[in-house]
């Protein structure tokens, strides 16, 4: 059996919001956060596409030395755990006397990486980049400045599983928590957003060619649909165990059931129907629920052709057709690294104000995607008491995660 | 430039670069403990001097730093060489 983890904070900093109630007013309305980035066009981009967050502005809550390594995944990643922490009711001097952990989840420090390598080769001499630059460079940025500010004092490290990192972040720490390892966790996912960070995705020719029409370009599980928007922002969630929670009297959000995970062995990029169902079957066994019990499926559907088609697939024979679905990707874009966290408060946001958020830009299904219940308009007045969330990566690694509305007897 | 220029230069950058109050940078005031300099920070000084004046510092030149008048000194030195 192990601990009941619970969640206690949640934060967001994304293209549909920088704040919780600005995301949760975009979700009910089913309010785009796509734009065209210039940069992307004049650097040769098959589509300048994506999502946008603003840099944020974090002299007011940070000293010199705390901003000087932080690049837009730890700048992105501190604004949603400074949201997050807050609701969860802890600050520093707290954090400094009760051991808390980090696992956050990131894959990518393009940004950074380039613009050091940029001054290297204009200055030729390694010791006029500064000392900032080796920790926006590497990948575990996000944990390395977030445990420091914060002075967290348990476990520390950074999950890098595509676009599966955030949601392995949480079943992590589910896990660690489950097993009395760990009292409270911060986990997350952050995605950059810069014109570096995606120019080898759009190489692949995989994002939405629908440039004209930016709002209606991402519609997964659409038949019409063209390839998936990149996007970005932090995400961040606090894990604590029941007994923590009800120590400190905080206000319980809901609690994390479950973690499904497997990897496909297969393809590095395309998707596989088997893994996907695996990860699925084995969150259903971990939160000893069956599909009946699943009030929502977040979907982690991109609006690539075929990766929609394949989790439709694997939603039906394991979930059936009649549960709501949708994928926030279609306001979104595709967070990425964050998604599978983002989607998480996403659908704890849903949760808490009875309502499921539209997939918008659903028009016609395809054959898949007519068998599965995707919803194309916001559905009001829903309760959600359980929600299934998936995420899938390349390199064929997926997570699934349940999370149940909070509910003390259960 | 003479060594008035050179003290009004170097009191902006350390103020820019370090968040520190101008007025704080006084000619006997300890470098290091008005800054509140770390070992990392030493790697930013070397690179804002090389940004406002052109030329390179090494560790060795900041071993007998000890007030800003002694970091003007050094700024003022090197620039006459």
């Amino acid at each position: 059996m192990g601990n009941r983890v619970v969640i206690t904070g949640i934060g967001i900093y994304s293209c549909i919001g920088e704040n919780l109630e600005e995301v949760k007013k975009s979700l009910y309305e089913g309010k785009s956060g796509i734009v065209i980035d210039p940069l992307r066009t004049e650097m040769g981009y098959q589509s300048a596409l994506t999502g946008m967050v603003k840099d944020p502005h974090l002299k007011p809550f940070l000293s010199r030395r705390e901003r000087i390594g932080m690049h837009q995944p730890a700048q992105y990643a501190f604004m949603s755990t400074k949201e997050a922490l807050e609701m969860a009711g802890m600050d520093i001097d707290y954090l400094e006397k009760n051991e808390t952990g980090i696992i956050f989840g990131n894959d990518s420090t393009a940004g950074a990486v380039i613009e050091t390598i940029d001054k290297i080769r204009e200055k030729k001499d390694t010791s006029l980049v500064g000392s900032g630059a080796i920790f926006q460079n590497m990948n575990c940025t996000i944990n390395m400045n977030l445990s420091t500010i914060y002075k967290l004092k348990g476990i520390n490290f950074t999950v890098s599983a595509a676009c599966a990192s955030g949601s392995h972040s949480i079943g992590l720490a589910h896990l660690l928590i489950k097993q009395g390892l760990q009292e409270r966790v911060v986990c997350g996912g952050a995605q950059e957003i810069n014109e570096y960070a995606m120019g080898s995705f759009d190489a692949l020719g995989a994002f939405s060619s629908k440039q004209s029409t930016p709002t209606k370009a991402c519609s997964p599980f659409d038949r019409d649909r063209d390839g998936l928007v990149p996007s970005g922002g932090g995400a961040t969630l606090i894990l604590e165990s029941l007994e923590s929670a009800e120590k400190r009297g905080a206000t319980i959000l809901a609690e994390v059931c479950g973690y499904g995970f497997s990897s496909n062995g297969d393809h590095i990029s395309n998707p596989n129907l088997d893994g996907q169902v695996r990860s699925l079957e084995m969150v259903l066994k971990q939160s000893n629920l069956t599909a009946k019990d699943i009030d929502y499926i977040s979907a982690h559907a991109t609006s690539t052709p075929v990766g929609d088609s394949v989790e439709a697939q694997a939603i039906l024979k394991v979930l059936g057709s009649q549960t709501p679905v949708s994928s926030t990707k279609s306001m979104t874009g595709h967070e990425c690294w964050m998604a599978g966290a983002s989607e998480v408060i996403y659908s704890i946001l849903m949760m808490q104000n009875d309502f499921v958020a539209p997939n918008i830009n659903f028009e016609n299904p395809d054959e898949d995607s007519a068998k599965i219940n995707v919803i194309p308009e916001t559905k009001k007045d829903y309760k959600i008491n359980t929600f299934l969330s998936n995420s899938f990566g390349f390199g064929g690694t997926n997570s699934s995660l349940i999370i149940k509305k909070w509910a003390r007897g259960e | 430039m003479n060594r008035k220029k050179i003290i009004e230069k170097t009191k902006e950058f350390l103020s820019d670069e370090f968040e520190v109050e101008i007025d704080l940078i006084l000619p006997d005031n300890n470098l290091q403990k008005t800054l509140d300099l770390d070992s990392l920070d030493y790697v930013d000084l070397v690179v804002v001097i090389e940004d406002s004046f052109g030329f390179k510092v090494t560790g060795e030149d900041f071993k007998e730093i000890v007030t800003f008048n002694d970091f003007f000194d050094l700024i003022e030195n090197k620039l006459k060489k």
